[in-house]
């Protein structure tokens, strides 16, 4: 059977998405600036994918209030965790099929 | 995409995600070091003992009690408070230790010593730990009989905090922490020998684990 680039999920063509999803993974929940340290990338730039990952429905936002700071959460949805697991498959099933040629 | 590029890719995200979720700044060396300051604590806090037992310096208080028995008290507050002192030193030397190499560590490992998983890390070894402290206080300055079960309380609630620690770091910290357990449990069992009990628990243990923590993530 042959595997193709198509089956490889759009919304993680983005490097920068691939890498929040897959620390939302990881953890139950992740904030805003903790995000942003770990992934070393600036203010807009995460926002923007996060928007888009939240369009996708991959992930849900939590917005609470820490004194006086606002404080946002991010969790992963089932549908993004299942997107998540199916993309890491096709990958791992493209070097497989890249070595048996 | 290439094979390379998917094979970085993929590593890329398992370093993320173990970044992100466990402290992996934590370094074998700091577990060494710890080890062989316990075992030079324990050894001044032996000697302190032995020269306590043969000079007498403590304070005697002869009373008699409801039936009419002479008997008396040894007072050791201040052989007490020297052991304090002693078993502090050891604590505050690990402490700053393992915040310094762990600093370095974090450098070299790309991940920040004061974030979200040290955080929790932190937090989830305070609970037992100062909950052990509170006993071990009162242990001390409660009844002087309690003495006895000073170290085993320490080994079992350092062992309790290290296990409710290891989720956020290196599985291995688990393993410290039930031998930790384990060993306390014994200790509570053959009263009279915390001070060797101590010296294996914090000493040896802690430098064995550090040995085999150096020679696999500190390279």
């Amino acid at each position: 059977m042959k595997i193709s680039f198509d089956k490889l999920d759009k919304a993680f063509e983005n490097r920068v998405r691939l890498q929040i999803m897959s620390v939302l993974v990881a953890n139950d929940r992740y904030d805003f600036n903790s995000l942003k340290d770990l992934l070393d990338i600036t203010d807009g730039n995460l926002a923007s994918h996060l928007k888009a990952l939240e369009k996708e429905e991959y992930m849900v936002v939590h917005k609470s209030f820490m004194g006086r700071k606002p404080n946002t959460n991010y969790e992963a949805t089932e549908k993004g965790k299942k997107a998540f697991k199916e993309h890491l498959n096709t990958l791992e099933q493209l070097i497989k099929q890249q070595k048996s040629i | 995409m290439e094979e390379k590029e998917i094979h970085d890719e993929l590593a890329a995200i398992r370093g993320l995600m173990e970044r992100s979720s466990k402290f992996i700044s934590l370094s074998g060396l700091s577990g060494i070091l710890a080890g062989v300051y316990a075992l030079i604590g324990a050894g001044a806090a032996y000697l302190l003992i032995l020269n306590a037992n043969l000079f007498s310096n403590a304070q005697y208080t002869v009373f008699t009690d409801s039936s009419g028995i002479h008997n008396f008290i040894i007072d050791y507050s201040s052989l007490v408070w020297q052991l304090s002192s002693i078993a502090m030193a050891v604590l505050l030397a690990s402490i700053t230790t393992a915040i310094l190499l762990s600093k370095r560590q974090a450098r070299r490992k790309n991940q920040p010593i004061w974030g979200r998983i040290s955080r929790q890390l932190i937090f989830h070894m305070a609970v037992p730990l100062l909950a052990g402290g509170g006993l071990i206080v009162g242990l001390i300055f409660d009844s002087h009989l309690f003495y006895i079960q000073v170290a085993p309380v320490c080994l079992i609630f350092y062992g309790l905090a290290l296990v409710s620690a290891s989720n956020f770091t290196f599985p291995m910290v688990k393993y410290l922490g039930l031998c930790e357990i384990a060993l306390g449990l014994i200790a509570a069992c053959v009263p009279g020998y915390g001070l060797l009990f101590w010296a294996l628990g914090f000493g040896v243990l802690h430098i064995i684990y550090g040995g085999m923590m150096y020679l696999k993530y500190d390279r």
